[in-house]
């Protein structure tokens, strides 16, 4: 075992590391968008609309994401649409994430009684400030422990943008693989570095929830 | 012209046709009481009033503008009637100035400067001044169905609905919350109630109505309605009430 020869690579593995993190937040913004638009039109009134993300949930949570990469990437070039790998990588992160998103801010909002809408309305508040104010804090505090830790699935899942050439960890991985034939080393330091920043985002998304969450749950 | 004017309203769920054909009239400043068994139609009636529920056939006029889900003005409307639920429905996510200070700064109808003397106002009507940075959770249910209370007052309505609002409490703590409607309705304010609290509707209603099967069975004055109940219903109705 000899850890050594890895050492001159360190600044393409931070790069890759780098770019790992960068793939995970984009997709999971733009997927929690996704996760919002797509609860909203599922409890909408716009039947054809409920149908369209109903199929987007099911096509995107029943097909390896790998393929799904492949088909941005591969496939829509020849329509004419070209995109580069790391972009390419986060069009289909980010469906990837929202597919899973969507469900679980839609069940964050069916978690609020009935009664609580209610009380708005009555109050004389529109639907919008119904709710924005009433209804999304809490069902965002109940969705919170699903999305964190699909948010972890995400960071694991862009591995897969390396098959595309996505200079993220493991690609990068892969080519210091080749030029130093230490497969162990550089795979378990790695391994390292994701662990490692997964732990980091569970503990700010610890910071984060007691910072935002402040009122005291239901007995 | 009667602050509240209900005709002939009919409302179906289903194949269960709960209100069949209910009339009645609410004047400005009255205290009207319905009572009756559950399923009587009484809470639907009650949530017709602001348009929570839309009605089949009939009319309802509130400040003789007729009421329902699709009318201009609806929000409007609702912030000048106050409804209290049985399940208090406070927004635990808030505290209890923010509770009562939300919907106030939202429609517009004060400012920042002002919404925490509002607050401390109408918390000093239920006698909860000291309660103004606690969460819902903190309190207990009497308290909390008082903050609901003052987040209505905050409203300024004119007319307040109360839906069996003592019905989910501890019975020690009823009281407190029945001293801080008594307290509402000597002021003045137009209340109509469901209740169960047969001793309050007895002491403070001016006029109770017995709903039975979906309709008005008979109502009248408290003395007259529990001394010389005119139908069998309604002697069976109060005899097990007791």
């Amino acid at each position: 075992m000899n850890f050594l020869p890895l050492w001159r690579y360190q600044n393409q593995l931070v790069d890759g590391a780098i770019v790992t993190l960068e793939l995970t937040v984009i997709s999971a913004l733009a997927g929690l968008l996704i996760g919002v638009a797509g609860a909203l039109a599922l409890k909408g009134r716009i039947a054809p609309l409920r149908w369209l993300v109903r199929f987007y949930i099911e096509l995107f949570r029943n097909t390896p994401s790998l393929i799904q990469i492949f088909i941005v990437f591969f496939v829509l070039p020849t329509f004419g649409l070209k995109i580069p790998a790391f972009e390419a990588a986060c069009v289909a992160l980010s469906l990837y994430f929202g597919a899973y998103s969507v469900e679980i801010i839609r069940a964050g909002l069916d978690s609020i009684p009935r009664n609580q809408l209610e009380a708005g309305q009555c109050l004389g508040l529109s639907g919008w400030q119904v709710f924005r104010h009433i209804v999304l804090p809490p069902a965002l505090r109940n969705a919170y422990p699903a999305v964190t830790s699909q948010f972890v699935l995400l960071l694991l899942g862009t591995s897969l943008a390396s098959q595309v050439a996505a200079d993220e960890l493991f690609h990068v991985a892969g080519f210091v693989e080749s030029r130093t034939y230490r497969s162990f080393e550089v795979y378990a330091v790695i391994c390292v570095v994701y662990f490692a920043m997964a732990m980091g985002f569970k503990a700010l998304f610890a910071i984060i929830a007691t910072a935002a969450f402040r009122w005291p749950r239901r007995r | 012209m009667a602050l509240v004017e209900i005709r002939d309203v009919h409302k179906t769920f289903g194949k269960v046709e709960v209100l069949k054909g209910v009339s009645l009239d609410v004047e400005e400043g009255e205290i009207v009481t319905i009572i009756g068994r559950s399923g009587s139609g009484k809470s639907t009636l009650l949530r017709c009033i602001n348009a929570l529920e839309s009605v089949d056939t009939g009319e309802i006029r509130v400040e003789g503008r007729h009421v329902h889900a699709r009318m201009p003005d609806l929000k409007k409307f609702r912030q000048r009637v106050g409804i209290v639920f049985q399940a208090f429905n406070l927004f635990p996510h808030l505290k209890v100035e923010r509770n009562i200070t939300l919907a106030p700064l939202l429609t517009g109808r004060i400012d920042k400067a002002r919404a925490r003397a509002l607050a401390e106002d109408v918390l000093a009507r239920v006698g909860l001044a000291d309660k103004i940075d606690a969460w819902p959770e903190q309190l207990s249910g009497g308290q909390q169905q008082r903050v609901a209370i003052a987040r209505c007052l905050a409203m300024a309505p004119h007319l307040m609905l109360f839906d069996e609002v003592t019905s989910a409490l501890d019975p020690e703590l009823v009281g407190e919350v029945l001293k801080v409607m008594e307290a509402m309705a000597k002021q003045g304010m137009t209340m109509i109630l469901v209740t169960h609290e047969m001793g309050f509707a007895r002491n403070v209603a001016d006029r109770i109505v017995f709903m039975h099967q979906g309709r008005v069975w008979e109502q009248g004055s408290p003395a007259k309605l529990f001394a010389n109940p005119e139908t069998p219903e309604l002697a069976s109705f109060i005899a097990s009430a007791k």
